[in-house]
C-alpha cells in the first residue's frame, strides 16, 4: 500500500517561533551534495527540510524539529553545519 | 553576571531537573539553563514515567504531578501487513496505592518538575542556549558561554544534561559524534479522543491505562518498534527505527508513521481522533558500549547525552533522572568534604552508576544493539513466519492437524534453514544473557 502524505500538514499542527533570516543549520558545501549518491537527508529528515533538486540538495529549516538526524546521517560527508536555534526560537512542543 | 555558582546544569529535561533539584535542595547554589521557551518545549518522549526513579527524588510527586493514567496492561504485538500476534499482561495489582508506571505528557511533566527545581532554590533561566564550555589553561571546565550578552557564567562544576545530541560534549571533545547505528529516529503524533472513547477502546476505566509496544513489518525490515500509549484524553502514537536503516532503505519517517496508523489492527484504535502535534526525536540506542566517559575536570554528563537508554525495556527517562540524581549526590559529597571537582574526585559518579541498575542493566544487554543491527530477520522474516503459522493453526479448513504442523515447520525451515533457526536462537540467547 502506498500512502500519499504531505508532511506540511503534519508540521502545520506544531508551534514554532522562527528566527527569521537566521537558520540554525547550513549546508557547508553545495558542490558536495552534487556528488552524494544517496542524499539520505532528503528522505530521513522527519520534517522534510531537505529536497533533492537539480542533482543537488536545497533546504529550508522553518519546520525543523531539531532532532539531529540530518547531521548524524551526513556524517561521512560531514556537510551539515548543525547547531541549536537561539534560545527561545525554533520548535516549541506543546506536548512533546 | 560575575557571580559564581556551585554548579551549572545545562538542560531542563529529566536528568537536568533531577540534578538541579537534588543539589538545590541540599543548599547548593545552582544555575540551570534551558534553551526552550519553557522547560519541556524542546523535549520529546513516548512517554512513560517510571515512578521509582522520581520517587527517589520527590517522594510525594503523586500529589501534584500531572500524571495521565497508571498502566495496568502491557501489550506486546508482532505485526505483519494484515495481522498482529500479541501477548498481553493485565493485572488488578497495578491498581495500587502507589502505581509503578504512568503515562505522562512530557512538556507538562517537565514544567511541573521545573517548578519544583525553582522552589528548591535553583535559579532557572530559559530561552538561553549554551554555546560552549569555558575552560581554564589546564583544560578544566570552569563555566559556560551562552548566547546572551555578557553570557559567560562560572561554576565549580558543569553538569551536561543537554540531551541526545549534546553538541557541548561533542564540541569539547568529551564525546564523539553519534553513530547512525547507535541512534533511532522516532516520530510521534498526539491523537486526541474523548476520555470515554479511550476507556472503551482499550478496555479500561478511571485512571487506568494501556501500553502497546509493537514490532514487525511496520518498520519495513528496519530495526525499530512502534507504540501506542493511552493518556487521559489522547493517544501517543509513534514509530522509530535506527538512523543507519533509514539511510540504507531511503524510507521516510512520516510515510512509515502513516503506514503504521493505517494498519488494519491499528486504524480502528485511532479512528476519529484529532491530531494536535507531530514530533521527532533521536533516541540513543547504542547501549553500554556507546557510553562515553561521563566525567572529567569540572564536568559530568547525565541522561541521553551519556547514552543512558535501555532500548529493549523502553527505559530512558528513569535512567536520566537516576544519573542526574547520582551526579548531584557526587557533587554534594565532594562539597561536603571540601574537595575540588577534579577528574579523580568526580570518578565517584561513575562508581555510583556501576552500583545502580543503570550500568547493571545496560551491561546485561551490551551485545544486543549490535546483534539487532546485524540480524534484521527479527524485524522482517520472523513476524511474517509467526503470523503465517498462527493463521495456519487457527483456520479450520478440513486439513488435518498433522499436515498443518508440517506446513508450519516447513515455513520456518524454508525461510531460515535449520542451521539459521538454530543460529538465531543461540545468538538471541547470547545477546540476551
Amino acid at each position: 500500500m502506498t500512502v500519499q502524505i504531505k508532511v506540511e500538514d503534519k508540521l502545520y499542527q506544531n508551534r514554532y517561533r522562527v528566527d527569521e533570516g537566521r537558520p540554525h543549520i547550513a549546508i557547508k558545501d553545495a558542490a558536495k551534495c552534487q556528488s552524494c549518491t544517496d542524499k539520505a537527508c532528503t528522505t530521513a529528515c522527519p520534517a522534510a527540510c531537505y529536497a533533492a533538486e537539480d542533482g543537488g540538495v536545497t533546504a529550508t529549516f522553518d519546520g525543523c524539529l531539531e532532532c539531529g538526524t540530518c547531521r548524524v546521517i551526513c556524517q561521512e560527508n560531514s556537510n551539515i553545519d548543525w547547531f541549536y536555534p537561539r534560545g527561545g526560537y525554533g520548535i516549541l512542543y506543546k506536548f512533546g | 553576571m560575575t557571580e559564581k555558582f556551585d554548579a551549572i546544569v545545562v538542560g531542563a529535561g529529566p536528568s537536568g531537573n533531577a540534578a538541579a533539584y537534588t543539589m538545590a535542595k541540599a543548599g547548593l547554589k545552582v544555575l540551570q539553563i534551558e534553551r526552550g521557551e519553557y522547560p519541556g518545549s524542546k523535549n520529546v518522549q513516548g512517554a512513560i514515567l517510571y515512578a521509582d526513579a522520581l520517587e527517589k527524588i520527590i517522594p510525594d510527586f503523586r500529589e501534584d504531578a500531572p500524571l495521565e493514567r497508571h498502566i495496568i496492561e502491557q501489550r506486546l504485538w508482532m505485526l505483519d501487513d494484515q495481522s498482529y500476534m500479541g501477548t498481553h499482561y493485565r493485572s488488578d495489582k497495578f491498581n495500587e496505592e502507589r502505581p509503578n508506571r504512568y503515562t505522562i505528557i512530557r512538556a507538562q511533566i517537565d514544567k511541573w518538575f521545573s517548578k519544583k527545581v525553582k522552589e528548591a532554590g535553583a535559579l532557572v533561566i530559559c530561552e538561553t542556549t549554551v554555546t560552549d564550555l569555558l575552560k581554564d589553561a589546564a583544560g578544566k571546565v570552569i563555566g559556560v558561554r551562552t548566547d546572551r550578552e555578557n553570557g559567560d557564567i562560572f561554576a565549580d562544576v558543569v553538569v551536561l544534561c543537554d540531551g541526545v545530541n549534546s553538541l557541548l560534549a561533542q564540541r569539547a571533545g568529551f564525546r564523539a559524534e553519534l553513530k547512525p547505528e547507535h541512534v533511532a529516529l522516532a516520530v510521534k503524533e498526539m491523537h486526541f479522543l474523548p476520555r470515554d472513547v479511550i476507556d472503551e477502546r482499550f478496555n479500561v476505566k478511571g485512571e487506568e491505562g494501556v501500553v502497546i509496544e509493537i514490532a514487525g513489518t511496520v518498520t519495513s525490515g528496519m530495526v525499530g518498534t512502534a507504540f501506542i500509549y493511552t493518556n487521559g484524553e489522547s493517544l501517543a502514537v509513534g514509530i522509530g527505527c535506527l538512523v543507519s536503516d533509514f539511510k540504507k532503505t531511503g524510507e521516510t519517517p512520516y510515510a512509515l508513521l502513516e503506514r503504521f496508523k493505517n494498519h488494519p489492527s491499528i486504524a480502528p484504535l485511532l479512528k476519529g481522533s484529532e491530531v494536535k502535534e507531530y514530533a521527532a526525536h533521536l533516541i540513543p540506542e547504542g547501549g553500554y558500549k556507546a557510553i562515553p566517559k561521563v566525567y572529567g575536570d569540572g564536568w559530568m554528563i547525565c541522561g541521553d547525552a551519556g547514552q543512558f537508554v535501555n532500548a529493549l525495556h523502553r527505559e530512558g527517562s528513569n535512567m536520566a533522572m537516576t544519573t542526574g540524581r547520582l551526579a548531584a549526590e557526587t557533587v554534594m559529597a565532594l562539597k561536603e568534604a571540601g574537595k575540588p571537582m577534579t577528574d579523580a574526585n568526580l570518578a565517584a559518579y561513575r562508581r555510583s552508576l556501576e552500583e545502580s541498575f543503570v550500568i547493571k542493566d545496560l551491561k546485561k544487554y551490551k551485545d544486543l544493539p549490535e546483534f539487532l543491527h546485524k540480524n534484521t530477520q527479527f524485524f522482517s522474516d520472523y513476524p511474517n513466519l509467526l503470523s503465517k503459522a498462527a493463521e495456519t493453526w487457527f483456520r479450520v479448513d478440513g486439513i488435518d492437524k498433522k499436515t498443518k504442523e508440517g506446513q508450519m515447520v516447513r515455513g520456518f525451515v524454508k525461510a531460515r534453514g535449520w542451521r539459521g533457526l538454530l543460529g538465531d536462537a543461540v545468538k538471541l540467547a547470547r545477546a540476551w544473557r
